[in-house]
Formats: structure tokens, sequence, C-alpha cells
């Protein structure tokens, strides 16, 4: 057997050293990645994905700990990948999200990694996918994905969940207003962590105010939770409702989400194919350089200069 | 275009240490090399460090220690490698690691022993030359 197969056959057998291996595998090696999700993609779809984004420090980590042992509690098994910065200036990363789950690090039905955002070949999002991929065909019911919710690129990570659940802590009013861009029109569930605050019905009020802000006509109407992770509290109702998320999924949006994520998969992946393989083409005879050289004395615009390359290597379409 | 391999440590703290001072100095300086570097906190069983290794795939365990314990937490901690088959993982220790016991110590398997004050700069370079070479 070669080492791929190995490594697929153990994914789908649920051993844990072939899931590691396998994850190891989609952040060093796209050719390889691409063999293994190949071949495990039939046995994907069954977990039920959970994304968890908010500002570090609102206690995504914590939460997710208490979700855990919830999830445990009620027999089910659980996949984590945790996202976490890569320093644009050193390219190293600090991956400290295990710290808060450390506990559930030796129980057989929990598997935990951390993944840095690097500068991956097909973004981190694609990376993140893939290895959300590896934990759904492992067997495990449940996946959790967590990142900081900043910027757009967090925003296309955390796209790969079912339902995404957003974590705010009380007094985080500027950040709110700083993230509310992008995360308040992709959350399903919003929660306010660190309810042993003050302050916090009022961050409860001025989500709610937002989310009304964006007032579409929808049949979910995402709920406003309140939660203290360092002792568990409400973490028994935020999993009601993620659970009331993944029912409605099911009844109602289910296959339309399931169609548009198929479809923006397809475009992506057809985007990523077709520019490696132009850029193959294009750098073979050097043209790639020319077509740079023009840009830069601003003979061409890079667009235009797209349309030629397409217009000539295709032919006349 | 791609990322090109990351060197992944594992920073681990075994023993009832009540600090990590020193541990995440270390960490930082780490990362600060290029590393990526998960760091789990005090008060680590070896069952924890070990499939924490594991799941997290590292190429390096950093096992800090001040408690003393070394002597029946490493032995237990390098015997869960072998059991796991994570025979190539590169382990080093820091902290206070009496001279007497580094040659036993080292029968184990650990191969970088780093006392306090022991510049960073000395540590990333000895991960650097001996993390083992996966593709
Ligand atoms: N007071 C209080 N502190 C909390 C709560 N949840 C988390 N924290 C603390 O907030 C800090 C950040 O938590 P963490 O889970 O790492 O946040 P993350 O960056 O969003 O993952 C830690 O010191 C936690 O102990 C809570 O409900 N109440
Ligand atoms: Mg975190």
């Amino acid at each position: 057997m070669s080492e791929i197969e190995e490594i697929v056959q153990g994914v789908l057998a649920g051993d844990r050293r072939s899931i590691a291996k396998a994850i190891t595998v989609i952040e060093n090696n796209p050719e390889k990645a691409r063999r293994i999700i190949a071949s495990i993609y039939p046995h994907t779809g069954k977990a039920h994905v959970i994304g968890v984004t908010g500002p570090g420090g609102s206690g995504k980590s914590t939460l997710i700990e208490k979700i855990i042992r919830e999830y445990r509690r009620r027999g089910k098994t659980v996949g984590v990948v945790a996202v976490d910065p890569t320093s644009p200036f050193t390219g190293g990363a600090f991956l400290g999200d295990r710290i808060r789950m450390q506990e559930l690090s030796v129980d057989e039905g929990v598997f935990i990694r951390s993944m840095a955002t690097r500068n991956y070949l097909g973004g981190i999002a694609r990376a993140t996918k893939d290895a959300v991929k590896v934990l759904d065909a492992s067997g495990r019911d449940v996946v959790i994905v967590e990142t900081v919710g900043a910027g757009q690129s967090e925003v296309e990570i955390i796209k790969v969940a079912q339902t995404i659940v957003v974590v705010f802590a009380p007094g985080l009013g500027d950040e709110i207003q700083a993230i509310k861009a992008g995360v308040m029109e992709i959350g399903d569930i919003f929660v306010v962590n660190k309810a042993d605050r003050e302050n916090v019905d009022k961050s409860v009020m001025d989500i709610r105010a937002m989310l009304q802000l964006s007032n579409k006509e929808q049949a979910w109407t995402p709920p406003v939770l309140k939660t203290i992770a360092l002792t568990g509290d409400g973490v028994a109702k935020l999993i009601e409702k993620i659970e009331e998320h993944r029912r409605f999924l099911e009844r109602e949006a289910g296959r339309e989400k399931a169609r548009e994520k198929a479809e923006t998969e397809l475009v992506e992946a057809i985007k990523e194919k077709v520019a490696s393989l132009m850029i193959e083409e294009l750098e073979k005879e050097g043209e790639f350089e020319s077509y740079l050289q023009k840009i830069l004395r601003r003979e061409i615009d890079p667009m235009s200069a797209a349309e030629k390359i397409l217009k000539k290597k295709l032919g006349g379409c | 275009m791609h990322g090109e391999r990351k060197i992944r440590v594992l920073i681990a703290k075994p023993g009832l240490d009540s600090h990590d001072r020193g541990a995440k100095i270390v960490a930082r300086a780490l990362r600060d090399a290029g590393m990526e570097v998960i760091y789990t906190g005090l008060r680590q069983t070896p069952e924890q460090i070990v499939e924490t290794a594991l799941q997290e795939d590292v190429d390096v365990i950093g096992l800090s220690i001040l408690s003393g314990a070394h002597n029946t937490l490493f032995p237990r901690i390098m015997e869960l490698l072998k059991q796991k088959g994570l025979t190539d993982v590169l382990v080093v220790a820091g902290g206070i690691i009496p001279d007497e016991d580094v040659p036993e110590l080292e029968k184990l398997g650990i191969k970088g022993f780093f006392g306090p004050g022991t510049p960073t700069d000395k540590i990333v370079q000895f991960i650097f030359e001996n993390a083992p070479k996966r593709s």
C-alpha cells in the first residue's frame, strides 16, 4: 500500500495517527492532499460542522471546551480545528487554543488540531475545509472550527461551517463595531460570553439592535444567548440552539445551503486549477515575465492582459 | 507559492510546577524563529503530552520542568511515545535537570538539555539542526 492509501485507510477507520498525518499532508503537500481528499470525499458530509468565531479573548476556546463536554455527555464524538494567525513578519505562530481544552486531549472521542494560517496554496480557507473533511470522514459526529473573527479571510474560513456561532464578551463595543461588517451577516447564533461580568445585557441589546438593522427577511432568526464559559452556565442552552439550527437546516435551508457550498467549492477549484495551469504554460515560454514587464510599464492593465492570454491559449472564445 | 514545511513544536510542562515563564519565553523565541508552537499550559500528564504530540503531529517536543520529577515523568513520556509509534520526534528538555541525571535521560532518547539562563538562540539553533527531516 502506498503512503497515501495507508493514511486514507487509517482515516476511514478512525485511526488517530492517520488523521494527524492526513492533516499534516494537507498543510504541506497540495498534490498529495488532493489525492487524500479525492479518496475520502465519498465518506464526508455526515458530521455537523460548527464554526466558532469572534474577537480574541472573548472566550471561544473556553466555550468550545464546554461544548465538547456537553456533546460527549450526549455520546457524540468531536473533532476540533483551531486556527490561529501566522505572524507575517516571522512566519511563525503561537497556537494556544488547546490550553483551554487540554483535559480533553486524552479522551478517545475527541481530536483537537491546531492550524496556523500560513500562506497556503488555495488559502487557509481551503486547508481548513480539507482538515474538516478528514475529521468528518474519520467518523466524528461533530466538527468544531475556531477562528479569530477579524478580517475577510477569517470570514472565509468559518464559512466551512453549517452553523456559525459568533462569540462576544461584554464591553467589547468597539470590537463589535470593527468586525460586525463581516460577521453579523454570517452568524447563525450569537453569544455574549463572560456573563458573570457587567454590561452583559447591554451587549445583548446592542447585538440584537445590529441584527435588526440588517433586517433581511429570514427563515431563521439568530438568537442572542448569554454564557459563562468558565462555569458552563448557558452552554446546554447553546447546544439546544445549535441542534435546533441543525434540524432547521435539514428541514428547510439545508439542501440549498449545501448546493451553495458545493457551488462555491467548485468555482474555487476551477479558478485554482485554471490559474495554475495557465501560469505554468506562460512560464514555459517566459511569457509570464513579459506580461509582467508590460504591466509594470503601464502598457497594459492586468485584466486586459488576462483576457489576451486566455484568447491566445484557448483559441477564439 | 505554497507554505513551506514548518517545524511544529509542542512546548509542554509536565508535573506540578506552578509557573511557566521560562517555557513561555522559549515558546516565543521559537515562534519568532518561524516555527509553529503549540502550547498546552501547566501540569500536563505524560498521557496528555504524548496524545497532544500525536494529534498535532509535531516534529519536536520541548519538556520544561522545575519540580525535580523528571526522573519519573520523562521515562514515562518516552515509553508512551514509543508505544504510539512516535519514534522520530525530537525530544528536548529544559528547566532544572542536574548534570548527573543527564546520561540516564539521554539513554531514553532525549537529545538536548537546556538549563536556566540558556540563550534562546542556542535552543533555536539546536532544533533547526536536529528536528527530523520529514516530507
Ligand atoms: N470571567 C470570565 N472569564 C472567561 C470566561 N470565559 C473565558 N474567560 C477567560 O477569558 C480569557 C480568554 O479565553 P479564551 O477561551 O482563550 O478566549 P479566545 O481567545 O476567544 O479563545 C481566559 O483567561 C479565560 O479564562 C467567562 O465566562 N467569564
Ligand atoms: Mg482561542
